[in-house]
């Protein structure tokens, strides 16, 4: 089969018994960008950190590339999932960026000439390799977003997944970051409750809520089924009709 | 050198310590403040050595006089308690303007400060010429565990972020009109400090899903720093001699 990404029967609770996953059943097929919306506390970072097995022991199973996210396969798991996360001062620790973008490829076992290539190409994917040898901590949070990016693309992962990307992002930053998505042509999965993002990235959908997948359907049918919205707390801006910019974003492209 | 992490008391200006090799500095200092810590308390003039060391020292790696002595104001608070010390106490005493002190504890007090001080001193030249991830190599070289560097360099990297953590605080609280004259009303300043510890404490847990993400196992990857040749250990080892050399003569002249 050709998913990259396959959830089955996933279900998981915190420690402290809080539920937080139940029954999540979906796939992800190769060259695909899926958004994945719900409120807060609807178990999007949760369903993150169980696609490369940092959160495991519930129940069910996931599998990348038809490789099981189990024990004895996580490093190749965690290359074949790269994960940005919410903040870029969590992803980031490194002292200088090309250090922080190296962290990975040298966890794999990269060095030398192999290890600055690798490094050179994601710098230059995301537009930043000017500021390679800068602390990270003294870029903008635009450039932050960037370099975490490339920190995960330097491992030359299966399928990109984001968690809010857009979160704190000016417009024009937002914009440029949507670009990017765009022109790297990944197998994407987008958490975002920033619904024009998704509608403008993601040509599919799926609706998280208290855990469990509510809905699984084109993004653009989702945000115009008001019922479907109104029952898992999604709401669009003020003013934006998904219907006229749905196809204006469809005719573009 | 890139331009790497500094922090607040590395000094830019490259002088000759900078270029040495991390390990042969970092073992140079602790062996240095060994013999200083070893050195008879009654041995005035093995201090002055010492002294006139650490401060020829700071010459060499460029540190001002007066950068050098406002570090020193680090240890005021440690110095309170050494000032103490003559003033509690048994035995003998002795009358020092007027006030009578306790001997025992003026000798106590007098070897916490000048030891103490001299270690500072030492840290301060060390501090000012290696940088944070330089320190890191030189201690996994010295066969520091693992662990240890990693909680090390976690602790200073993200000291920027838990600093502006806390000025964003603070702001908001001085944004409420929030102004503290009397230590009995800065209930608030301890409760930011308690949120601030469970938000690095928070962040610790995210950035190590993070890490783990990229395939970390517990080593950092090799930092690729070239290896000290015999003759920068030679250098750097002059110190900690001369150190020995002045200790052991200092116990020689009390016998
Ligand atoms: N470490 C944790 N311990 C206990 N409960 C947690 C923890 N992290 C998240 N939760 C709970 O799990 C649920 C899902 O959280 P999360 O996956 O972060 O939601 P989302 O990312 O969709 O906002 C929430 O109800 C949240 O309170
Ligand atoms: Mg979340």
């Amino acid at each position: 089969m050709s998913s990259v990404l396959k959830v089955r029967n996933l279900g998981f609770a915190y420690p402290d018994g809080h539920p937080a996953l139940a029954d999540v059943n979906f796939a992800v097929e190769a060259g695909e960008r899926v958004a994945v919306l719900g409120p807060n506390g609807a178990g999007k970072t949760t369903l993150v950190l169980h696609l490369n097995g940092v959160l495991s022991g519930g129940s069910g199973q996931v599998e990348v590339s038809g490789l099981k996210v189990a024990k004895p396969n996580l490093k190749e798991v965690r290359r074949r999932v790269g994960i940005v996360f919410q903040d870029p001062d969590d992803q980031l620790f490194m002292s200088t960026v090309w250090e922080d973008v190296a962290f990975g490829p040298a966890n794999l076992g990269l060095r030398g000439e192999e290890l600055s290539m690798r490094v050179k190409t994601a710098l230059a994917a995301v537009g930043m390799e000017h500021v390679a040898d800068r602390p990270p901590h003294h870029l903008s949070f635009g450039q932050r977003r960037r370099v975490a990016m490339a920190t995960v693309l330097s491992m030359h992962p299966d399928i990109l997944v984001f968690d809010e990307p857009s979160s704190n992002l000016d417009p024009a930053a937002r914009r440029e970051l949507a670009e990017l998505i765009l022109s790297l042509g990944l197998t994407t999965l987008l958490v975002t409750h920033d619904l024009p993002y998704a509608l403008q990235l993601c040509p599919r959908s799926l609706v998280m809520n208290a855990g469990s997948i509510a809905a699984d359907a084109p993004t653009a049918s989702v945000l115009s089924n008001g019922e479907l919205m109104a029952a898992n707390r999604l709401e669009l801006p003020f003013g934006f009709d998904p219907a006229t910019t749905g196809s204006s974003v469809r005719s573009r492209a | 050198m890139k331009a790497a992490h500094a922090h607040s008391f590395y000094v830019h200006e490259q002088g000759r310590l900078h270029c040495l090799p991390p390990e042969c500095k970092l073992a140079a200092a602790l062996l240095f403040i060994l013999a200083v810590v070893a050195t008879p308390r009654e041995a005035f003039w093995a201090f002055g050595v010492y002294a006139l060391l650490v401060l020829s020292l700071s010459r060499v790696a460029n540190i001002s006089f007066g950068a050098f002595g406002r570090r020193l104001t680090l240890e005021i608070p440690f110095l309170a308690f050494a000032f103490l010390m003559p003033f509690f106490g048994t035995g003998s005493q002795v009358e020092v303007l007027g006030i009578s002190l306790y001997r025992e504890g003026l000798w106590a007090g007098w070897n916490i400060v000048v030891k103490g001080t001299l270690g500072l001193g030492t840290s301060i030249v060390l501090a000012a010429t290696t940088q944070v991830p330089e320190m890191l190599v030189g201690m996994e070289r010295l066969k520091v565990p693992r662990t240890f560097t990693a909680i090390g360099g976690f602790m200073v990297r993200y000291m920027d972020l838990i600093a502006s953590d806390l000025h964003r605080m603070k702001v908001a609280r001085e944004s409420r009109c929030y102004d503290p004259r009397w230590i009995w009303q800065a209930r608030a300043v301890a409760v930011g400090a308690a949120s601030l510890f469970i938000r690095s404490y928070e962040r610790g847990e995210r950035v190590f899903m993070a890490m783990v993400s990229r395939g970390y196992e517990g080593n950092m990857p090799g930092a690729g720093a070239p290896i000290a040749l015999r003759s920068q250990w030679a250098m750097c080892l002059v110190l900690p001699c001369a150190g020995a050399l002045v200790a052991v003569s200092a116990w020689w002249g009390l016998r």
